[in-house]
């Protein structure tokens, strides 16, 4: 997020898209009911689902699932048509203004109408609204960037901040969602391909000569080359490039698209190291299971989406012989000819904020009271709540123009509807820590397939009848639950469910720049599933079930 | 009204949102969780999860000790650290001599530690010498 949590109640225009804030943020979620609720902000809603905020909005779109920029577009066009653009920021605070303007042109709001299903009227008026705000803010979650055009789709909502300079003040900003407790720290630590940590790129001579010296290590031992990307490694073991993995606390075998390539992958490859809290499926595979510590038996530190770094707090010991994974790192790499000596998390921060420049100014003694946004870079640096107050990383801020492209795998006669996945309040991720808990396992229990009534009627499907998705990659059984939640022609599925693992079904394809897999848009085919008894003494195990076409 | 033995101040393992919590401990078990009054992100409140998703610390099923086996069909035993860790080690300095160091990626956590995770990017960069290091952040 370029802003705070906690000035969200300062905007009065929202701007929510591809985010289901109240399941997925339930907490973040409340600033903006407040903001609607007592402050009398404006919500407007872009997704195409009818997800619990639609009852805040004041204005909902639904386009079909993967036309974003296109809606984007059309939007920056009617700012620009209608003269509600902010000229003073566009020329004091950016550049590529010509640029985007020429390209904005072939994006009349009728256009974008055809190919997003929102009426072009309704497109201008989210258009006027945004851009007529004081203050106006822009969240978006995995709905925006779990696609092929995921990049392009958050350079074009980045256009429409510029546009409008809503930008750099208090309930402004342009907000990305993190789905995970420290999504942004993995990120901000270099666990990427091409950085370091703080973002430093692993292709200049520089940044390793900088790194070489902090860790001790010949400047020729670290790798100019960008690595692999997940999607990548899976292919690479196929390819015959990757011969060994190490995964810390994940669990591609639920998480990642297309799991029968995954799991075909890490059948294949030559050695697999897991180290985690539970024998998930991905550690099924495993040569080795390394035991490891759970939130609540560590120290350290945690990045929200705020950017804010927290503290993590110990209150237990790890169970059995199970070890704290900086214990375990620590041990293999003196093992590997290395002498790392760490006595403890707060040591590790040190270190690396000494090579961070975004978190230079920070240490664990700092973090205790509330901990500090980034950047902060000297120790009397009180931290950043807001981003780009008086200009960008890069100085200007650059509009870019962006093409449309449709997704990766459109609908056809075979597989006629597209499904969307994502998550629901009650569990989280692949449900190795919430399908746990009995309490919230009892709130959702079993895999659903929300389809609109009208898709139901046709398909003869009432909620709780047994249905069968399939894509070109696979097929799982669910639950239909019929709702109007679902626009017609869309399904939507969770990823918590080993039993129902959606990304059984999921397509592969990625951002060109990104790397993410497109998961809300994939064409299946919907079918109820009827169970027929095998044999005379057949038990409720041995039901089979097939597909009623 | 139970009285803890301890209270432990940490951050919420859920989403991103950082909601600052306090793990309530009675006899070596979590057995109530409370969201923190005194910030700005949460200011006291939680969601379903970040209140009542923690059972699965204590799960009986947590893995307690190392394990191998020999290979991909045959169950797991248990080791003892010293044993894991060599062969591990053994196992990924031999694919790093025959393949070279770009033959092993290695996934870090977004569920981890900052610490935990600079600590295993390292390892990538500085010890096996590849860029190879992703995590599902995307996913």
């Amino acid at each position: 997020m370029t802003n705070s949590i906690h000035d969200i109640p300062q905007a009065d225009v929202l701007l929510v898209t591809g985010s289901n804030t109240t399941e997925a943020h339930p907490v973040l979620a409340l600033q903006m009911k407040k903001a609607v609720r007592q402050h009398g902000a404006k919500l407007l809603l872009i997704d195409p689902r009818r997800i619990e905020l639609a009852d805040f909005a004041y204005l909902h779109l639904r386009h079909k699932p993967g036309t974003d920029v296109a809606l984007f577009n059309a939007m920056a066009h009617a700012i620009i048509a209608h003269g509600w653009a902010n000229e003073r920021f566009i020329a004091e605070r950016t550049e590529g203004f010509a640029a985007l303007k020429e390209a904005l042109a072939d994006w009349p709001p009728e256009r974008a109408a055809v190919i997003t299903g929102v009426r072009a009227r309704d497109i201008v008026a989210a258009a006027q609204l945004y851009a007529q705000a004081s203050n106006g803010a822009i969240f978006w979650a995995m709905g925006i960037t779990q696609h092929t055009s995921g990049t392009d789709n958050v350079k074009a909502l980045s256009n429409l901040a510029l546009l409008t300079g809503h930008i750099g003040r208090p309930g402004t900003g342009l907000n990305p969602l993190r789905g995970q407790n420290n999504v942004q720290g993995a990120c901000d630590m270099g666990g990427l391909v091409n950085v370091y940590p703080g973002y430093q790129p692993v292709t200049s001579e520089e940044v390793r000569r900088k790194f070489a010296a902090g860790w001790d290590v010949p400047f020729e031992s670290l790798s100019p080359t960008v690595g692999l990307t997940v999607t990548e490694i899976m292919q690479g073991v196929l390819d015959g490039r990757i011969h060994a993995i190490y995964i810390m606390g994940e669990n591609p075998m639920l998480s990642d698209p297309n799991l029968n390539h995954v799991e075909e992958a890490l059948r294949a490859v030559d050695f697999l190291v897991v180290q985690d809290i539970f024998l998930n499926e991905t550690a099924e595979l495993a040569d080795v299971i390394l035991p490891a510590a759970s939130f609540a038996e560590k120290g350290g530190t945690f990045t929200s989406t705020e950017r804010r770094v927290q503290m993590v707090r110990p209150a237990f010991d790890p169970p059995g012989v199970a070890r704290q994974d900086w214990q375990i790192i620590t041990e293999l790499a003196n093992r590997l000819g290395h002498n790392w000596h760490y006595d403890s998390p707060a040591e590790i921060f040190a270190e690396m904020a000494g090579l961070t420049p975004q978190y230079a100014g920070m240490n664990h003694a700092r973090l205790e009271q509330d901990g500090l946004q980034w950047p902060c870079p000297t120790p009397e640096h009180p931290g950043t709540p807001v981003l780009h107050t008086s200009q960008f990383s890069r100085g200007l801020g650059l509009f870019c123009p962006v093409a449309y492209r449709p997704p990766a795998e459109e609908t056809d006669e075979e597989y006629p509807f597209i499904l969307s996945t994502g998550r629901i309040l009650f569990h989280w991720h692949g449900g190795t820590m919430s399908r746990r808990s009995p309490g919230l396992e009892a709130m959702a229990p079993e895999a659903e397939v929300e389809i609109n009534p009208a898709d139901a009627a046709c398909l003869g499907v009432t909620t709780g009848d047994w249905v069968s998705v399939a894509s070109r990659r696979g097929e799982v059984l669910a639950a239909a639950k019929v709702t109007r939640r679902s626009p017609k022609g869309t399904v939507f599925m969770t990823f918590h469910y080993a039993e129902a693992a959606v990304n059984l079904l999921t397509i592969d394809a990625v951002d060109p720049t990104a790397k993410i897999p497109e998961y809300k848009v994939c064409a299946v085919k919907v079918n109820k599933a009827t169970f027929v008894a095998a044999a005379s003494a057949a038990s409720n195990d041995d039901k089979s079930p097939t597909t009623n076409n | 009204m139970i009285t803890p033995d301890r209270t432990v101040h940490t951050t919420c393992p859920y989403c991103g949102v950082g909601c600052q919590i306090d793990l309530h401990i009675k006899n070596e078990m979590v057995y109530r969780v409370d969201g923190r009054f005194d910030n700005d992100v949460n200011n006291g409140k939680l969601c379903v999860k970040g209140r009542f998703g923690y059972d699965y610390i204590h799960a009986p099923d947590r893995l307690t000790q190392p394990l191998i086996r020999n290979d991909k069909v045959s169950g797991f035993t248990p080791a003892s650290w010293e044993n894991v860790l060599d062969t591990v080690a053994t196992r990924l300095w031999e694919t790093r001599d025959k393949y070279g160091p770009d033959s092993i990626a290695i996934l870090t956590s977004a569920k981890c530690t900052n610490e935990e995770n600079y600590l295993l990017q390292k390892f990538a960069r500085a010890v096996i010498g590849t860029n190879n290091v992703d995590h599902c952040a995307r996913l």
